[in-house]
Order: C-alpha cells, then sequence, then structure tokens
C-alpha cells in the first residue's frame, strides 16, 4: 500500500549498480518490496518501475511468473510445508493435514487474525530431513505433529523473533561493496545490448 | 565386501567449526587453487578441466571444460553459476552454500579467470534465505581479502561477482531460463538454436553456466591437476560426485563418492550411507537421478553410479538425486505427485508440456483417488505419447526445453512396472494402500 521507504530506496539504487543492465535488478527489488510490506502491492511495483525505467505492467508480468512473491497480502508468517516426492515418502501430507488442523485453516489461506499463512509447496531442498517445512524461508526438518505444535506455539508467543526474521528473502544480507573491478586503470567494457542481432555459431 | 569411500573434496570442510566462514577456509586451504590458477596460463587451465572429465553436476552432465571452450569470441564473457537446485529431492547444493560457500565463490573466480569473463554471478534460489546470507557474507569476505575486486592477490586481474536471488520457479534452473530471470523476465526458457549460451548467453553475450558443485569442484582440480581428478572413477564418470538419498532409508543425506565404483546398492544399504531400507522393507523401486528420470526396479541395484551406464540402462544420473521407495509406497500416488509437480513448473510456453501435464496430473489423481476408469492407462499413455513421441529414452522434444518430454518419466515407469497397482486402484475404486 505503499512506495518504496527511502531506505528501500537506497538499497534498490544499491542494488541496480551491480549489473550491466538495471532490469537485471528487478527481482532482488521485489524482494526488497516484500520485505517493507511482507507482499508486493501494485504501489511497489509502480515505484519499482520507475526506479528501473518500465513500465508497471513489465514489473507486473515479471512478478507474477514466481511463487515466492506475493500480490496480495499473507500472514506474519508463512508456513510452507512440503509435500514432495521425498516428504510424501516421510509423512509430508500427513503432516501438511496435521497443519490445517493446528491452524485450523486450509493450505493456501491466513489464520483470521493474520499470524499465519499455511501453503503447500514443492521441494524445499532439505529432503534429507522429510518432512520439513520452511517459515519465512528459514528451513526445520524431521517435523513431527508435536514438534509442529510447538513451532506455532513459540511463533504465536513471540520467542522465535530471532530465529526466523519476518518477509523478505534478503532482509540479512547485506553486499558490503560496490562494483570495484573496472576503472579508470581498466578496459572499459561495454556490454552487447540486448537486442543486438548477434551472429550465430556455424 | 564394503565399498571403499574416498577422500571428499566438495564436502570436505563439512563438520568444521563456523565452515562458511573464511577464517575457517583459509585455515584448510582456502583460495590455494585461486592463487595457483592467477599464475597460470588461462588454456593450461582449461585443458586441466578437459582432462578432468569434470561433467557437469546440475544435470544434463555436459562436460565443463567442452562448455568453456565452446565460448563465441567476443567480449564481454560472462559466467553465471547455477544455483537454483529444485529437482525435488535435490538437496546438495542447498547444502553447499550453506556450509561452503568461499569454495563456490572460489571455484567462479578460477572458472571466469579461466574464460576471461567480465563479471561472474551466483544465481541463489530464492528460498533459501540463509544460503544468500552466507553467499554474500563470503562475498563480502572474499573481496576484503582480496580475492575479489581490483587487482587479485597483485596478478592485475580485476573481477566483480554478484549474489543474485531468485524468487521460485523450477524452470529457472535450465540454464536459458535462468539467463531471463537474470535479466529481470519471466523465467521462460529461450528458443533453440544457439543451444547454448557459450553462443549468446547473458544480455546477448558468450555465457558459461556452471552449477554449484560442479565449480566447487575447480579449486581442488587447480591444485591436484586434472589428471587426479581422472584417476578417480572410470570412463567418462570421473572423480567424486554428491548424491542426495531420500525417501525409505535408515539414513538419508547427501554422500560424495567416488563415482563409477560406488554402486546404488552401495548407496542404500553401507552403514555408513544409507544404512538399509527404513524397517527392514523390501526395496521396490528407485529413482536414480531426480523427478525427471525414469524409475528402476531392485533388479538395477548393483549398477554403478555411471553416468554413461545409467543411461545405456534407459535412465539418468541427472542432478544426482536418488528417491528410494519400499513396499510400503504407493506407485500411482508417488508418480502422481511427481506428476503434479510438473503441472505446476510448467512454464506454459509449449502446448504439450501446459496442456499436457494438466491431463496427466488429472488422470494421476482420478486413479489414485478411486475414480479411474480402465481406459486410463491408454489415455495416460496416448497424452505421454503427445509430449514425447515414441516414449523413447532420452525422450524426443516437443517442447523449448527438456520439462515437458521429462513428464513422462515417473508415469511410463510406473506403469510399466507395476501396471497391476493400477489395474487395482480402478478396479476396488481406491488406493490399495491408504489405511
Amino acid at each position: 500500500m505503499a512506495r518504496l521507504s527511502a531506505e528501500m530506496v537506497e538499497r534498490a539504487r544499491d542494488t541496480i549498480a551491480l549489473y550491466p543492465h538495471t532490469r537485471s535488478a528487478l527481482i532482488p527489488l521485489l524482494h526488497l518490496a516484500q520485505e517493507q510490506e511482507g507482499w508486493v502491492s501494485p504501489e511497489a511495483m509502480e515505484h519499482i518501475a520507475e526506479l528501473l525505467d518500465l513500465t508497471p505492467a513489465e514489473v507486473r508480468g515479471t512478478a507474477t511468473f514466481y511463487d515466492m512473491l506475493f500480490l496480495e497480502p499473507v500472514g506474519k508468517y508463512l508456513i510452507s510445508v512440503c509435500t514432495n516426492i521425498a516428504c510424501l515418502l516421510n509423512g509430508g501430507y500427513e503432516l501438511l493435514e496435521h497443519a490445517e488442523e493446528k491452524l485450523d485453516i486450509k493450505a493456501g489461506t491466513t489464520t483470521t487474525d493474520g499470524a499465519f499463512t499455511l501453503e503447500e509447496v514443492e521441494c524445499i531442498a532439505l529432503c534429507g530431513s522429510a518432512p520439513c517445512l520452511a517459515v519465512n524461508w528459514r528451513f526445520f526438518g524431521n517435523v513431527s505433529n508435536e514438534g509442529f505444535d510447538n513451532l506455532v506455539d513459540e511463533l504465536a508467543a513471540g520467542r522465535l523473533t530471532d530465529d526466523i526474521p519476518p518477509h523478505g528473502t534478503l532482509c540479512r544480507t547485506r553486499r558490503a561493496v560496490g562494483l570495484v573491478a573496472g576503472g579508470p586503470d581498466d578496459a572499459v567494457v561495454e556490454p552487447v545490448q540486448e537486442h543486438t542481432p548477434v551472429e550465430e555459431q556455424g | 565386501m564394503a565399498v571403499e569411500l574416498p577422500q571428499p573434496i566438495v564436502t570436505r570442510r563439512y563438520g568444521l567449526a563456523d565452515s562458511w566462514t573464511l577464517r575457517t577456509y583459509l585455515d584448510n586451504g582456502g583460495y590455494e587453487g585461486l592463487r595457483k590458477a592467477l599464475t597460470t596460463p588461462r588454456e593450461e587451465l582449461v585443458e586441466n578441466v578437459t582432462a578432468a572429465t569434470l561433467l557437469g553436476r546440475g544435470g544434463a552432465g555436459f562436460p565443463a571444460g567442452q562448455k568453456w571452450s565452446m565460448l563465441r569470441k567476443a567480449e564481454p564473457v560472462y559466467l553465471v553459476v547455477n544455483g537454483d537446485e529444485s529437482e525435488p529431492a535435490t538437496f546438495k547444493d542447498h547444502q553447499l552454500m550453506e556450509t561452503d560457500p568461499h569454495q563456490i565463490v572460489e571455484g567462479a573466480l578460477i572458472c571466469a579467470y579461466a574464460v576471461g569473463a567480465a563479471q561472474a554471478f551466483i544465481y541463489v534460489r530464492g528460498e533459501f534465505a540463509l544460503g544468500l546470507e552466507r553467499m554474500t557474507q563470503a562475498v563480502n569476505e572474499a573481496y576484503e581479502y582480496g580475492a575479489i575486486g581490483r587487482n587479485i592477490f597483485g596478478s592485475g586481474w580485476s573481477i566483480d561477482l554478484v549474489i543474485h536471488p531468485g524468487a521460485g520457479a523450477y524452470i529457472c534452473g535450465e540454464e536459458t531460463a535462468l539467463l531471463e530471470s537474470l535479466e529481470g523476465k519471466r523465467g521462460f526458457p529461450r528458443i533453440k538454436p544457439p543451444y547454448f549460451p557459450a553462443a549468446i548467453g547473458l544480455y546477448g553475450a558468450p555465457t558459461v553456466v556452471n552449477n554449484v558443485e560442479t565449480v566447487s569442484n575447480l579449486p581442488w582440480i587447480t591444485l591436484h591437476g586434472g589428471s587426479a581428478f581422472a584417476a578417480m572413477g572410470e570412463g567418462r564418470s570421473t572423480g567424486t560426485r554428491i548424491f542426495s538419498l531420500s525417501g525409505r532409508v535408515n539414513r538419508p543425506g547427501n554422500y560424495e563418492v567416488e563415482m563409477a565404483k560406488t554402486t546404488f546398492h552401495d548407496l542404500f544399504y553401507d552403514p555408513r550411507l544409507g544404512n538399509g531400507i527404513r524397517d527392514d522393507r523390501q526395496l521396490k523401486a528407485f529413482i536414480p537421478g531426480g523427478a525427471s528420470a525414469p524409475w528402476f526396479g531392485p533388479d538395477k541395484v548393483d549398477m554403478p553410479l555411471d553416468q554413461d551406464e545409467v543411461g545405456k540402462a534407459g535412465s539418468m544420473l541427472g542432478s544426482g538425486s536418488i528417491v528410494v521407495m519400499d513396499d510400503t509406497t504407493c506407485a500411482v500416488r508417488a508418480a502422481w505427485r511427481i506428476t503434479r509437480f510438473f503441472h505446476h513448473e510448467s512454464c506454459g510456453q509449449c502446448t504439450p508440456c501446459r496442456e499436457g501435464s494438466g491431463w496427466l496430473d488429472k488422470v494421476m489423481y482420478r486413479i489414485e483417488s478411486g475414480a479411474g476408469r480402465e481406459e486410463d492407462l491408454d489415455l495416460l499413455f496416448d497424452v505421454c505419447d503427445n509430449i514425447a513421441p515414441g516414449l523413447s529414452w532420452p525422450p524426443r522434444q516437443t517442447t523449448i526445453c527438456v520439462l515437458g518430454p521429462s513428464i513422462p518419466s515417473s508415469i511410463t515407469s510406473a506403469v510399466r512396472m507395476f501396471r497391476d497397482e493400477f489395474l487395482v486402484h480402478i478396479k476396488d475404486g481406491q488406493c490399495p494402500f491408504s489405511r
């Protein structure tokens, strides 16, 4: 419901500077928007379009392709339960059913207090510890029903704020430096223009 | 006679305290490979990797040295490291990025130097929040240490490396889709030809795309020589490789073993590896190389983990992920779940994949849930045949990328191996494995 904050705009500009073509910063910027609001609002997409010299439709066109980007609000905690093959073989669906009961919602929906969104997801690459889940993309393996209940109770009581940050997969990543390799001493490297027809190899 | 486990290469720092930090990395041989590379002629570095026969560890198994040698002669050249690990039951790159990010950075730098890249990117699957943190932290430390940036280790060579997040899309592991995504677009695979980003890649420039595990081998290969790597394994299946073992085994996990010298049986039953099937059940079937691979039955369990052997037998080692099913596993349910995955992940560009995956998902679910019809098995094969005509292996292409033609693998495997199970589902109107 808002444009990016001044701090986010600064992070966005630092990010844009890392790429030979500004549009490459689009997905990272969408993550920043989601970090700020918990989802990607139309206003945020318009703001990102301005920063990247794109149309809002181009931004939306990219955003709608990716499963992690939510174009409507989700709960404070996004619980993603895997049911793909390795988890299926180790109780993934039973865990998802239990999660639905515990939270009293269906997968794909949010609790009325806005605390939890439950989703069924494809493989999240923790198959050695199946069944597994993620909360705001922090991973938990070998999750029993009891373990799930404890996790939810701890989250509800606000006791896991250090382990599980709010939304935004980049919220704890900060690149320390910009691009430094190219400089006055070096040959200037001109990137090939995106739409230049290039000769194909024989 | 237990299989001999090799000295690990890419997982050798697993278990060390703070293995992801520069301090631990330097205490354990870190950046020695890069230092050596920077004083070695570039052609020699490429020859070394070619001599190692380092097959790509992402899924296609294409020789890395050959990939580097195919670059179109034009500037700039880009390096993109593929860390978008999303193939179901593959979890080796996830662990590598969280556990030894500096090794990936060093490997990427060696590759970038060898191919003369102007800039390097590591595309990390968006869901890997901790992986992104640790990779970014490693890059920060490496800049400060002088391994990235200007005049690296006084060599006069300079390069920047950027960690780039994905945002949740299996198809972005396909290298041309990954490049589209890195350009800020929808992750649509590009029309071929050109077949290889080495001709036209990122921003239209010649580009090397290598998997995270592939580049993780480069520091070792640079230090010890390609022939030392090739001395392990057999034929083209050289060196060691991480296999992600999951499903109904007692000790699922990532295991680095010597290629071709280790069998599926070793992996499943050795007490130091899978340690047997859970609850002493019987092995029913296994998937030898990710959800896209045709299944094997117990008759193939003594086959070595050899890319060409597995290929000749009608499947693939693919992404190195092996899923074990036992006699409690419903083959219909397992095949349906994989089919549903492909339906969800189809990018929608090509009709056979977009429409076919949905049909197959629905028909498979109908059978599994007890509403199947006798003619459904023919229907499944008919739809599969429309996606990959002839149902041969490797599948014939009807689509821009290999996702579509991979969809029939699990269904045709399950029907061919467990036809009776399908028929029982249909006849009884319920899944015989459900309680």
